[in-house]
């Protein structure tokens, strides 16, 4: 039992570190143009495919720095000539526009990569179990992928807060008629700041690209559990938006891993069902089973009592 | 006294044309239809067409009419389909008899059922919050039908039989053309009614929540009661769509309430146009033509439907109708005239234009699908080597001077247009 905790806690810090790196600039670009942005997760996807096709020609670990930065020049390239165009004709346009991109985005990879898993493996130098416990291993990759997360985590903490352009951001976040005056130029921290939310995003998809695997569907998988990370944690808020990642990606490992039905709590009590009625898929409903539903749920519970949040102190 | 008299007998008739003329066109259009496109092709499409048209105004009666813009319609039309499949195996089992036209209703009312208990608290809120919460319950019951298997069938989903029920005018629906006469009646019904709700004053307080929700509040209006009510009658024609849509294909499956088919909907709402109320059907019936049609020439026409769809929201947000009912002010000053030379000039480049890009990608695409040493494709039935030069240089062609001519001839048709759109009287208007 302990073992099984162990290992469900180390990878939902793991998952939850990846979901923060998406999140994180989710949540920025939602502070800054109060558009939720549904391709966010296409941009992870887009990181994965173009560091495997880097990794072909270069290897894995000048793809790790290339990708994510071409990756964060196309989201300022989508940012500059098609969100601040759409702008114009109001939010709910902005969250269709952006709609509308994830799903030519799909289509786009799957045009240039073809619909089948793409064969993009961690280097060599990270294949091997870093350590042994109770029997299980622990892939160095793991580790990695944990070290890069919180790496970028402290980065992104150090630069909001304690330098120059990280204020010049908070400023145009919460007073962007002002940081005008002041003779920045606002337009142009969007575009970076949607830039790097990208980039951030393609890193992510990176270094997941080995782990959860390289196929056209990527974006999707994950795209709707990010948007439940930034909602639940509070939109527009980064504490919310950790603290929330970090919740949904141990929630959903320790879903996974504790295999109890309805039935077994029902037996607890001394109560039998009955196996042929109308709901008998409601009596075999196990925990591993419902882990996918889990985050959703969540979601609308927190929607109903609590729309600003965990953190959050706006609605929309 | 008399005068007033003769007045009104003049008008009536012709606003009574104006009223009911295109219902009658309508009426007459859907009874001409299979006679003029008779195929077993076209029967399939207009099936298609007439389920997505209802299905379409049913979102837009969310979306256009009342502001609310939903992330999970799919659920209603699914949960809709599933019920009438169920329904459609009860009268097979003779558990209880109706006659299949009946079954929509049913598959409606539980879009109704489902539409009351999630707008109870979704509708409380709209605009981000509401988008959130539709797509969380679309996650949610898209999951979920995966585990209750005796409902939802699994992955299989559930099929039914549409023949079971007593015949209705003599027909017992194993033809596609019966189910046509079905499918048609119901929309016929179904668009009147969704027309009449938005004529009635509860449908104009609808669009008055969309504009202004806080100073309907004032009035002493519920911006919420108003948005729920909206909320459910579009649950229940999503129902009716979805409904028809198990009888049509015998067949529901997980497919039909997940998230795809929700930005389906949207989709076709969009391009269509929501800000009218014909607009979702003239955006129901090109993406099914592009769905069935273009698919048959093309494998990644859906990659065309997403640039035609990201195009419409970046440039013509109105949608289709909306680029129609631009040219209505230069059509009443009788200056439409003056349009049609400069279209023709930007025109043509921009369709040389547009050949040239669809010819890359198609040609691209051959190349890199294909299978090992097979090099000719052909494209509009003109055979040519993808691995030969020719066909390179003429799309190279295609595209730089379509784009450069298309690129020169935009001024005039802007000036074209300003001069046709000009006020009556001023100087401008007319001359050019």
């Amino acid at each position: 039992m302990f073992e099984l905790i162990f290992f469900s806690l180390l990878n939902g810090i793991v998952t939850g570190l990846l979901l923060f790196m998406l999140a994180s600039g989710l949540t920025l670009i939602f502070s800054m143009m109060g558009v939720l942005n549904f391709a966010h997760a296409s941009f992870y996807m887009l990181g994965a495919y173009v560091a495997y096709t880097i990794s072909l020609y270069l290897g894995f670990w000048v793809a790790l720095v290339v990708a994510p930065l071409l990756v964060g020049v196309m989201g300022a390239v989508v940012e500059r000539y098609g969100l601040r165009h759409v702008h114009r004709w109001g939010h709910v346009a902005e969250l269709i526009f952006t709609f509308g991109l994830a799903f030519l985005i799909e289509e786009i990879v799957q045009f240039i990569w073809g619909k089948d898993t793409k064969a993009f493996h961690e280097p060599e130098i990270l294949q091997f179990p870093l350590f042994t416990f109770f029997g299980q291993n622990f892939p160095a990759y793991k580790a990695f992928m944990l070290l890069i997360s919180i790496g970028i985590f402290i980065a992104l903490l150090l630069v909001l807060t304690r330098s120059r352009i990280g204020l010049i951001i908070q400023a145009a976040i919460t007073r962007p008629n002002m940081t005008a005056m002041l003779g920045h130029n606002v337009p142009l921290v969007f575009m970076g700041v949607f830039g790097m939310g990208c980039a951030l995003a393609g890193l992510a998809g990176v270094i997941a690209g080995p782990a959860l695997g390289t196929f056209p569907g990527m974006a999707v998988v994950l795209g709707s559990i990010v948007f439940v990370i930034v909602v639940v944690g509070g939109l527009g808020s980064l504490g919310g938006a950790f603290v929330a990642s970090i919740l949904i990606g141990l929630l959903q490992t320790f879903a996974i891993a504790l295999d109890y039905s309805v039935n077994d709590l029902l037996t607890v009590f001394n109560i039998t069902t009955d196996a042929e009625g109308a709901l008998r898929d409601l009596w075999t409903l196990s925990l591993p089973q419902v882990a996918p539903i889990l985050p959703y749920l969540l979601l609308v519970l927190i929607l109903i009592f609590r729309p600003t949040g965990l953190f959050g102190k706006r609605e929309s | 006294m008399s005068d007033i008299a003769k007045v009104q007998n003049a008008v009536m008739p012709a606003s009574l044309l104006k009223r009911f003329g295109p219902w009658l066109f309508l009426a007459i259009g859907l009874m001409v239809l299979p006679l003029i496109f008779s195929s077993n092709l076209s029967v399939y499409t207009m099936n298609l067409m007439g389920i997505f048209i209802i299905f379409a105004l049913s979102y837009n009666m969310l979306l256009g009419q009342s502001g609310m813009l939903s992330f999970g319609h799919a659920v209603y039309f699914g949960l809709g389909g599933f019920m009438s499949v169920h329904f459609m195996n009860y009268i097979e089992a003779e558990i209880f008899v109706v006659p299949i036209v009946i079954v929509p209703v049913f598959g409606g009312l539980i879009g109704l059922v489902f539409a009351v208990i999630v707008g109870s608290f979704s509708t409380r809120r709209s605009g981000t919050v509401f988008a959130m919460i539709s797509l969380g319950i679309a996650e949610l019951i898209a999951a979920s039908s995966l585990i209750f298997v005796a409902f939802f069938g699994g992955e299989e989903g559930v099929s039914g039989d549409r023949t079971m029920g007593p015949e209705v005018l003599g027909m017992d629906f194993a033809q596609d053309i019966e189910v046509y006469s079905l499918i048609a009646f119901w929309a016929f019904v179904t668009i009147a009614l969704m027309y009449l709700f938005s004529r009635t004053p509860m449908g104009r307080m609808a669009n008055a929540v969309r504009d202004n929700p806080e100073r309907i509040e004032f009035i002493g209006y519920s911006q919420r009661k108003v948005r729920f009510i909206s909320f459910c009658a579009s649950g229940f024609f999503a129902g009716i769509a979805g409904g028809l849509f198990a009888i049509n294909f015998e067949i529901v499956t997980e497919e039909n309430l997940n998230a795809l088919t929700s930005g389906v909907v949207l989709l076709m709402a969009y391009i269509g146009g929501v800000g009218f109320f014909v607009g979702p059907i003239v955006g129901a019936v090109v993406f099914t033509l592009l769905q069935t049609l273009l698919s048959n020439y093309t494998e990644i026409w859906q990659m065309y439907v997403g640039v035609i769809f990201v195009l419409t929201v970046m440039y013509a947000p109105q949608g289709l109708t909306g680029l129609v009912a631009m040219h209505i002010p230069a059509f009443k000053m009788k200056r439409l005239g003056t349009l049609a030379a400069p279209y023709v000039r930007a025109g043509v480049p921009t369709l040389l234009l547009l050949s040239g890009i669809v010819g890359f990608l198609e040609t691209i695409h051959h190349v890199r699908s294909a299978a090992v040493g097979e090099t000719t494709m052909s494209l509009l039935t003109i055979e040519f080597d993808t691995h030969s030069a020719t066909p390179w240089i003429i799309i190279a062609i295609l595209v730089v001077v379509g784009g450069y001519l298309t690129k020169t001839q935009m001024p005039q048709l802007k000036e074209a247009w300003e001069g046709a759109n000009a006020p009556m009287g001023s100087d401008e208007g007319g001359a050019s």
